[in-house]
């Protein structure tokens, strides 16, 4: 079954590899919004330093979002979700593959290149390490539950609107958590708790979201 | 006496019982709420610290009471249509929705209206506001999905799919939302009474959340009827009842 | 709770906008959605007739 597994991954990370701009759209896409912020509010820097957790996790959320409708869509395209279904590995476990290649793609490179955005806002060099483990520990969860939406939405019209709608509610907490860790850290009480939080919410999600949207997927696909 | 469990599990049998059970539960309403609204304008007396405007706590607790129980109701419709992919629960977990929808909507709109005068702005980001701001776009989200998809039995199948995963999470956003508030506001913003309410006022609110409820299922039940009629065109109890009704 | 005279009933001790605007907005919208209820309704049967006993059954 890993060998199954290693393959679902590899041949998601090869498909990206060969249409490249999908993942530069949504790395740029976060490089924009977060400089809109700055634009729309001011560039008043204590201001600024204030809102850029916030910020910056929300633009985090909005990209990884904009990426979900990619994770099923292609395969549900081209039949190869079809012989997903009918295999012998059970579909959760290939769905939870599915979201890892997905996180790879559009999830690591923003948690990788949010320190410098962050340095945009003159946040605290110390809290960065904090900003990226929150988003590092935050975005695989958005994925997870994102792949939840993707599969109930596959194949609709009104495709990514809809997606989001389904999507944002479920995405709240982990933004209060993680936005709160950072904001936890930059005052001087320390982001733990909520980093640890986050951890809870990461296994919790890996554990039963891959199975909902197996669930979901079966349900879309029949 | 053995009971036959499924005898109103089918359109066609649960159809005329939904009816009359709409206008027994709709005049309830009317006298529960008839009830709740005297004891809510001339028997509780007037609040020490807001004066009149407390008086909107019989709305909005009830309502936001409503929202929260009316989901709960939807999501366990929705599971049991797709654990034992029974049609009915199905329906009935989709004439749930826009009925919780609004009542949310009305939990949002009085405790906009109960928070201008109390605390100057008409938005208070307390906890059970955004809370219930979060419950309606889950409500909406749920509407939307199945307005979206054709087929009405994978409508109902993923409809149910998300009011599970909501229901889940409703805990999860309640206390992220509870804690991230207390956190950015210090002190505990509610826009309750003090502790103590009076009995009065509590048992104003009560009667007021009873009539909601009856109000609810006789809307709920009206509407699984307006549901029923739509999905079972082709069968022989809708044509004939269809032409009784011509 | 006595409150002395229609005025005073109507006035809600200067928060009539507030409590009233609840109210009624509230007692709108239920009757709102009875009406679309019923005009729901309305509108099924009314297929019947224009379809004939024939119709397929959808949403």
């Amino acid at each position: 079954m890993l060998a199954a597994l290693r393959c679902v991954i590899h041949r998601d990370l090869l498909l990206a590899t060969r249409r490249s701009s999908d993942v530069l759209t949504v790395l740029l896409f976060f490089v924009i919004v977060v400089s809109l912020f700055p634009l729309g509010i001011g560039p008043d820097p204590a201001l600024l330093r204030t809102i850029a957790p916030g910020v910056v996790w929300v633009a985090a959320l909005l990209a990884s979002m904009l990426a979900l409708n990619r994770m099923f869509a292609a395969d549900h395209a081209d039949g190869t979700l079809e012989q997903m279904l009918l295999g012998a590995t059970p579909l959760g476990m290939t769905v939870a593959a599915k979201v890892f290649a997905h996180w790879l793609i559009s999830g690591l490179p923003l948690v990788l290149i949010s320190p410098v955005l962050a340095l945009q806002f003159d946040f605290p060099q110390e809290l960065l390490g904090v900003l990226a483990l929150s988003l590092a520990l935050g975005t695989p969860i958005l994925s997870l539950i994102g792949a939840i939406g993707a599969a109930l939405t596959l194949g609709l019209r009104g495709g990514g609107a809809l997606l989001s709608l389904l999507v944002l509610p479920l995405y709240v907490p982990v933004l209060i958590i993680g936005a709160g860790a950072v904001e936890a850290a930059a005052s001087g009480l320390g982001g733990q708790a909520q980093l640890l939080l986050l951890g809870g919410l990461l296994v919790f999600a890996g554990a039963f979201a891959p199975w909902a949207a197996a669930v979901a997927l079966r349900i879309s696909v029949e | 006496m053995s009971i036959n469990w499924f005898k109103y599990s089918s359109p066609q049998t649960f159809f005329p019982l939904a009816g009359k059970l709409a206008l027994w539960f709709g005049a309830l309403a009317l006298v529960a709420c008839g009830v709740g609204l005297y004891i809510g304008f001339f028997v509780a007396p007037t609040d020490a610290q807001q004066g009149e405007a407390y008086r909107i706590i019989f709305i909005h607790v009830p309502a936001a009471w409503m929202s929260m129980f009316l989901y709960l109701v939807m999501a366990f419709w929705a599971g049991l249509g797709l654990a034992f992919n029974t049609r009915l629960s199905g329906m009935m977990a989709s004439a749930l929705a826009p009925t919780g929808a609004l009542f949310t909507f009305i939990a949002l709109w009085t405790g906009s209206l109960w928070g201008k005068p109390t605390w100057g702005t008409w938005w208070v980001w307390d906890a059970r506001l955004t809370s219930e701001l979060i419950l309606l776009f889950l409500y909406f989200g749920f509407m939307a999905l199945q307005a979206a998809i054709d087929d009405p039995r994978r409508a109902d199948k993923a409809g149910a799919v998300l009011a599970l995963v909501g229901v889940v999470n409703i805990p999860i956003i309640y206390f992220s939302v509870k804690w991230w508030n207390t956190l950015h506001q210090g002190a505990s913003v509610s826009l309750t009474t003090a502790p103590t309410m009076a009995a009065t006022m509590f048992a104003g609110m009560i009667v007021m959340a009873l009539g909601f409820w009856f109000y609810s299922i006789a809307a709920a039940l009206m509407r699984a009827r307006c549901i029923m009629l739509e999905r079972e065109r082709s069968s022989d109890w809708a044509v004939h009842y269809a032409k009784r009704s011509a | 709770m006595s409150w002395g005279s229609w005025q005073n009933f109507l006035a809600m001790g200067g928060y009539a906008f507030y409590v009233w605007g609840s109210y009624l907005v509230t007692l709108g919208l239920i009757l709102a959605e009875v009406v679309l209820l019923a005009m729901r309704k309305r509108t099924a049967l009314g297929r019947f007739r224009v379809r004939g006993d024939t119709g397929q059954g959808d949403r």
